[in-house]
């Protein structure tokens, strides 16, 4: 990834101390120092599409701006290796997947060639976060390596399918930590199980203050009509965030309520499943007044934020979810969401106050009908719910927590951790 | 410089403090009340710690209705709201050490168990997990010669900042109260026993950090706007 000048990275600071506080930042810089000039590297597989590649793109510049060496690369792959790593991905949360030895074959390989593109960065890095399954065996092809190894999971484990789970527990067994979202998704593993929520950034074109003008061409542009209350959802065309169940929610509901739906989602480029699933909305959707199904690019960032403010109420019917950065994006943006009862989504969406916590299209409408009819309601969840992600889910929580987590993991299993000269 | 706490420090400057803290799954996890009562005689003490007091850095939402983790889950998970209540008015600072407390929680348990007819059982998904939690602590290298400095200064403090002098130190120190006290207590005379007295009369087990900051700024403010006139 490239560097950025010293004066952009200070710009940067001062920008996130605006949006939250100096202290906040201070107290980010400190924990900072004892790492200065540490080498960071994350690997994933992908550079656009899905929360993981997100959140790499802020936190590698923020490390860079505190003296951290941090660094991102990924492993490329072939179609066998991410129909793979999906039907792992679709087994860690629970689904029965029966993955072939021949595609079991190619994913090790994929990972060694892959292994032979980073060896040497790989060898020399203090700390190498491997993010979710794809890159997951890189750590025993790399013998030599000196540095600190943690495997982040980004996806809701807490049931996984326990054929596929073993086969991947051989590979992550010998990191030094792993990460889960939550605690309900951390599984026994012989070494330390941080829990880290994941984050959105308040700066980024998905969630940045948007003009006015901005917001409404979203009505012309997509079709829309102004004068009708919009509810969406944005989300890769993924059965698991439930896009059918969305659009059988806003028929119930539109029964009685006049609303309009968009499903707005782009693809991932390791999710081979995405235009199956598109197809399988766009044959519900048929016939349905208001529905308007986006497949938007992986950098329409500043639509999908003009989308989600112009909303009046945002869904993430998930039927299992990590975490659901599109609940925070929302909430960020003032809005109430209601929400699949289930994973990450859970830990955001506080029933009755941040939004609602649905388990059926039945759920999800009725509450989009109580919010519609209950304007006061729905306006001051939306306050408490931008409130609760600014002292949760911003971008500056999740550096301040890998950073605890860098300096905890160099001091060994100590519960106090004392650094510089306290 | 050490911390400027307890008597043996008298007159140093406050050193403040901050402080990290990051959550670790202890693998740990019950269904049921029984189960919950063997864990807690094995579950390391950080664990103990973690659910009284490093929830206060976690994500909260507003006022929790109870003021630690386990009485929550015996709320919530177990719907027994009897037991709920006995666990939420065990007080941390009670007890000479964290090993006095889980004693404590342990008794509480037992006797529910006791007096029960059926062992109560959470659903599949309200699972009980332990967690515990590494705290990473640094010097902010501000010192502060006397109490009246500390005026402006209370509310400009990171939540971090808090969280180490006021709630940790009840789990530090041997006087079980907050670090702001140990250091005012080093000052001869009775100059600042009122403020130490309404510092360690504050609840903290209902608040957010960040109330509890105000909470403080405001007991500092006053105490120095009455000596004034």
């Amino acid at each position: 990834m490239k560097k950025q000048s010293k004066k952009s990275l200070q710009n940067m600071m001062a920008e996130y101390t605006a949006v939250t506080s100096p202290n906040v930042m201070h107290q980010i810089e400190q924990l900072a120092a004892p790492l200065k000039g540490a080498k960071v590297l994350h690997i994933n597989s992908t550079k656009e599409g899905g929360g993981v590649a997100e959140i790499l793109h802020k936190l590698i510049p923020l490390k860079q701006a505190l003296g951290i060496e941090a660094d991102w690369d990924i492993i490329t792959g072939n179609q066998e290796f991410y129909q793979c790593t999906k039907g792992f991905h679709n087994a860690l949360q629970g689904m029965r997947q029966s993955i072939s030895e021949k595609l079991l074959q190619n994913y090790e390989k994929i990972n060694r060639e892959n292994e032979e593109k980073l060896r040497s960065k790989l060898q020399e890095a203090d700390f190498v976060f491997i993010h979710d399954p794809q890159p997951a065996p890189l750590l025993k092809m790399i013998p030599e390596r000196r540095g600190k190894w943690i495997w982040r999971c980004h996806i809701d484990a807490s049931k996984p399918y326990r054929q596929v789970w073993k086969y991947l527990r051989e590979w992550v067994t010998p990191y030094d930590a792993s990460i889960f979202s939550l605690p309900e998704f951390a599984q026994p593993l012989p070494h330390p199980q941080y829990i880290i929520p994941p984050s959105i950034d308040p700066l980024s074109e998905k969630n940045c203050p948007l003009p006015d003008y901005e917001i409404k061409n979203v009505y012309s542009e997509f079709n829309l009509d102004p004068d009708l209350p919009l509810i969406t959802q944005v989300s890769r065309y993924d059965r698991f965030k439930d896009p059918v169940g969305v659009i059988e929610a806003y028929k119930l509901a539109s029964k009685l309520t006049p609303l309009q739906l968009v499903l707005a989602g782009g693809g991932a480029s390791d999710d081979p499943e995405g235009e199956m699933v598109l197809n399988e909305v766009k044959e519900a959707s048929n016939g349905a007044d208001n529905i308007h199904v986006l497949l938007l690019p992986a950098d329409a960032n500043r639509t999908i934020n003009a989308l989600q403010r112009a909303s009046d109420i945002i869904l993430q019917k998930s039927i299992r979810e990590g975490f659901g950065l599109t609940v925070s994006e929302g909430m960020w943006k003032g809005k109430p969401v209601i929400g699949g009862d289930t994973g990450g989504i859970r830990l955001q969406v506080i029933n009755h106050f941040t939004g609602f916590l649905v388990r059926t299209p039945e759920g999800a409408a009725l509450r989009t009908r109580y919010l519609l009819h209950r304007r006061d309601k729905l306006e001051d969840m939306g306050m408490r719910a931008k409130r609760f992600v600014r002292e949760n889910f911003l971008i500056t929580r999740h550096l301040r927590e890998y950073l605890t987590l860098m300096v905890g993991l160099t001091n060994g299993d100590d519960e106090r951790i004392n650094v510089g000269n306290s | 410089m050490p911390n400027a706490t307890g008597n043996d420090q008298k007159k140093l400057p406050f050193a403040v403090k901050d402080c990290a803290l990051i959550t670790i799954a202890t693998g740990i996890r019950v269904q049921n009340l029984k189960e919950f009562a063997v864990a807690l005689k094995d579950v390391p003490l950080g664990s103990i710690y973690h659910h009284f007091w490093g929830r206060l850095l976690r994500a909260l939402f507003d006022e929790p209705e109870y003021n630690n983790d386990f009485a929550s889950w015996a709320s919530r998970g177990l719907n027994d709201k009897s037991l709920a209540e006995q666990l939420s008015m065990v007080i941390p600072t009670d007890y000479k050490d964290m090993e006095g407390l889980r004693q404590e929680m342990v008794e509480v348990v037992e006797q529910q168990l006791d007096e029960s007819e059926f062992v109560p059982w959470a659903k599949a998904d309200q699972q009980f997990h332990f967690l515990k939690s590494q705290i990473v602590i640094f010097d902010t290298g501000i010192r502060y010669e006397h109490p009246k400095e500390l005026v402006p200064q209370i509310i400009k403090m990171s939540t971090g900042s808090i969280y180490y002098h006021f709630i940790d130190a009840r789990n530090r120190t041997e006087e079980r109260h907050d670090d702001f006290s140990s250091w005012l207590n080093g000052f001869d005379g009775d100059e600042f026993k009122e403020l130490t007295r309404n510092l360690c009369s504050m609840d903290p087990y209902f608040s957010s950090l960040k109330e509890i900051r105000l909470i403080v700024s405001n007991i500092f403010q006053t105490f120095f706007e009455k000596g004034d006139q």
